[in-house]
């Protein structure tokens, strides 16, 4: 497993060298690119200026020279000025932005994962029955979906109409006006509780999975989930801290319940009628039948025999499914504000504000390839096959 | 003959049609002749497999839908039903739109009756010799479908079924163009590495590991930042991406498995030539899985299209997308119900035509691979 872990490690870092080599060419070193229009060939700054733009830019040197330059300040985290908010860092608004992506991301990739799997569980058992194929057109109608409009739609709906959620943005200004802390300071504290309530969570579930009878499992599976939900409710009404930054909290997690729900909601439908089309094929082998003929209950067949076996090709899509969703979080962050990653990517592409493009691009490109990473880890701890061979 | 050709069960004849007779002193029909049969055989057979699928046959009807709206006005503007100052969808103009009469006031006190003084003065619209207390008539932009305008009229006076007749044109050129250049690109990767196999596999292969990785849009949104983007060039590069990308991946483990089959080696002990093997007997092979990721690929095209305008990187002239985008920025999306018609026209046509492939390609996958079909 180790050494599985090594060689998936070394070929991600190869392939972001490709990847970050591929965009650095495509942006900075076309002819004509926009780093030179802007700067070095704008005839409305005074020549002096320009050269000394050219020269600070480092334009002057040979392409490669430059090429190496970059590589070498872009592993010591050195991604330049932004133009477009100089003179910021580019890793000073890249250090503020990634935690957002990576809960929106997260959070959308486990929930959808999750709920799909079950839906299409259900789904493929009550195949045939009423139901059935209302959800699955309704699942194609989430799948096909075209993503803003539909998050408008939500907006117009939850936000403008019902007034139940807020229409965009991180956080509310007016309640901030006062605030002791930094957003990112609440925001990180809000995201590390729960990610400590989750696992904490899904270990009690993953350990109750190995107990055998039905009842002192649902007891303990539901033990765990609400203990969970004691203490996270401990941290934030029952601690000083906690209870300090309570409203503040309260006020990033409003912003953040409809464009999670939004992304997940179209994602879902994905897993859902996959892991149909999967536990479908699973429940016409042999080893169903005999599970049956055993004399096993239907959810023990349908729990512990269809569905096992049912987890691989959903999980290899996961594989895909990364893309897709990282894809589905930048229109996200672009409809709702969100000031995220892809938010930065989009703003800054259409601004032309290379330096921006480039670390954001490739930051996306990081979390991409950690996420196949996490799946491909994952797959091979459900499919020893992989393990072996690897 | 019937047994070689139908390596993909359900794609070539069915086997329990009787095999052509060839009687000893009949003359032999070409080859030509008895191939256009076993296609035609192989189609029957094969419609009457997509046509047990209802919710494929729903897709096909929508498709047919679109198809028809995407001619609409070409008819319209020849037969001169349309006029083109009128009903072009980028710089037409509806002349005579339906008016509102309000009274010029300092104060508003009714907002549907009365308008601001100083509003008056800066819509060039209204002749600025008006005073208060006047009654002005004040055109309603976006205006309501009404006999002339089916689905009514955008912000800036324009008929909005021409731009979604018109958008529908460039939804099917961009979404077949791509799948063209996906299919014919990842069919002769995945056949060439799976036949070849070494180091052109593995270079293919990992190419194809590295675009599935990288977000699509990201991608595109970069490269929509450097060059100026037409319809067409969309169109290649989504092509190149998924074409090289996963759909090569697909293809060559199907090509795999055609590899492999006896009557490959067949040809080759006969003496047929790389290139002869590949072209004929491994590429008609994978083609129904081909058609089958054609089909995908459009869905993802569309919405690629629609999600580019919608963010505004797009050069394009109308697309569902941009007036999507349009209806946004102008605010008319949170508007609610009352400007319906701005609302759901093209956001519903795009998730309906990408439904519709998606169901076709769903219909056709159970043609394609018997395993889903016999329960």
């Amino acid at each position: 497993m180790t050494r599985y872990v090594v060689r998936r490690l070394a070929q991600m870092v190869l392939l972001f060298v490709v990847f970050l080599t591929v965009t650095w060419f495509l942006l900075y070193a076309l002819p004509g690119d926009i780093v030179k229009q802007k700067f070095a060939t704008n005839p409305n700054i005074p020549p002096e200026a320009r050269q000394v733009a050219i020269e600070r830019l480092g334009l002057d040197k040979p392409v490669l020279i430059q090429f190496r330059d970059y590589m070498i300040n872009f592993f010591q985290l050195d991604f330049g000025l932004s133009f477009n908010q100089y003179p910021r860092k580019v890793s000073d608004i890249i250090a503020e932005r990634l935690p957002r992506t990576i809960v929106l991301f997260l959070t959308a990739l486990v929930s959808y994962y999750y709920a799909g799997f079950l839906a299409g569980k259900y789904l493929a058992w009550r195949r045939g029955k009423r139901g059935e194929m209302a959800v699955t057109i309704g699942g194609v109608g989430l799948y096909t979906v075209f993503y803003p409009w539909f998050a408008l739609m939500a907006i117009w709906l939850f936000a403008a109409e019902l007034g139940w959620l807020p229409i965009s943005k991180f956080l509310n200004p007016d309640e901030w006006r006062n605030a002791p802390f930094t957003a990112n300071q609440v925001f990180i504290r809000l995201f590390m509780t729960v990610l400590a309530v989750s696992v904490f969570m899904a270990a009690v579930v993953l350990l109750a999975n190995r107990i055998r009878d039905h009842r002192p499992r649902t007891f303990a599976k539901l033990g765990g989930v609400a203990l969970g939900v004691v203490l996270f409710i401990w941290y934030w009404w029952g601690t000083a801290g906690g209870a300090l930054m309570r409203p503040y909290a309260g006020d990033i997690a409003e912003h953040l319940i409809l464009p999670v729900a939004v992304l997940t909601a179209v994602n879902f439908a994905g897993i859902m009628l996959l892991t149909r089309s999967s536990m479908l094929e699973t429940m016409r082998e042999d080893f169903i039948l005999t599970a049956r003929a055993k004399g096993l209950s239907e959810r023990a067949v349908r729990d512990r025999h269809a569905a096992r076996t049912a987890l691989l090709p959903v999980t290899t899509s996961l594989v895909l499914a990364v893309a897709t969703v990282i894809d589905g979080g930048i229109l996200t962050e672009t409809v709702f504000s969100w000031p995220g990653m892809g938010e930065v990517l989009v703003s800054s592409v259409s601004n032309e504000d290379i330096p921006l493009a480039l670390a954001s691009f490739s930051f996306i490109g990081i979390m991409a390839l950690v996420g196949h990473f996490l799946v491909d880890i994952l797959y091979g701890v459900l499919d020893p096959r992989i393990r072996v061979g690897g | 003959m019937t047994e070689q050709i139908d390596v993909q069960p359900g794609s070539g004849a069915s086997p329990d049609l009787p095999p052509p007779v060839l009687t000893p002193d009949a003359v032999p029909p070409s080859m030509w002749r008895i191939r256009w049969a076993l296609f035609r055989r192989s189609f029957a057979h094969n419609w009457k497999l997509f046509r047990a699928n209802r919710v494929g046959l729903v897709g096909l009807g929508i498709i047919v839908f679109f198809a028809l709206l995407a001619i609409a006005p070409t008819v319209l503007f020849a037969t001169g039903i349309w006029n083109s100052a009128v009903y072009d969808p980028v710089v037409g103009l509806e002349p005579n739109p339906p008016v509102k009469v309000m009274t010029v006031v300092n104060e508003i006190t009714d907002p549907e009756t009365e308008i601001d003084f100083r509003y008056v003065l800066l819509d060039n619209r209204i002749p600025n010799t008006v005073k208060v207390g006047d009654k002005v008539e004040i055109p309603q932009q976006p205006a309501p479908p009404d006999r002339r305008h089916w689905l009514g009229t955008d912000p800036l006076g324009r008929d909005v079924l021409s731009q979604l007749m018109h958008g529908a044109r460039a939804a099917f050129f961009l979404g077949i163009l791509a799948a063209l250049v996906t299919v014919v690109i990842a069919t002769t990767v995945g056949s060439i590495s799976a036949y070849f196999g070494g180091a052109l596999d593995s270079f293919f292969m990992r190419l194809a590991d590295l675009l599935i990785m990288i977000p699509f849009l990201a991608i595109l949104i970069v490269i929509g930042a450097i060059f100026e983007f037409k319809l067409w060039h969309l169109a290649v590069v989504i092509g190149l991406l998924s074409g090289f990308g996963g759909v090569a991946i697909v293809l060559k483990s199907q090509a795999l498995a055609v590899k492999v089959k006896p009557f490959v080696d067949a040809a080759r002990v006969a003496g047929g030539s790389n290139a002869h093997i590949i072209f004929t007997h491994i590429i008609p092979n994978v083609m129904p899985l081909s058609f089958l990721y054609m089909m995908f690929t459009v869905t993802s095209a569309i919405q690629g299209e629609a999600a580019l305008s919608f963010l505004g990187l797009l050069n394009v002239r109308i697309s569902w997308g941009l007036m999507i985008q349009l209806a946004n920025n102008q605010g008319y999306l949170l508007q609610g119900l009352q400007y319906w018609w701005l609302l759901f026209p093209a956001g519903l046509a795009v998730t309906l035509i990408s439904a519709a492939f998606f169901l076709v390609g769903r219909a056709m996958d159970e043609v394609v691979n018997p395993r889903l079909r016999k329960r």
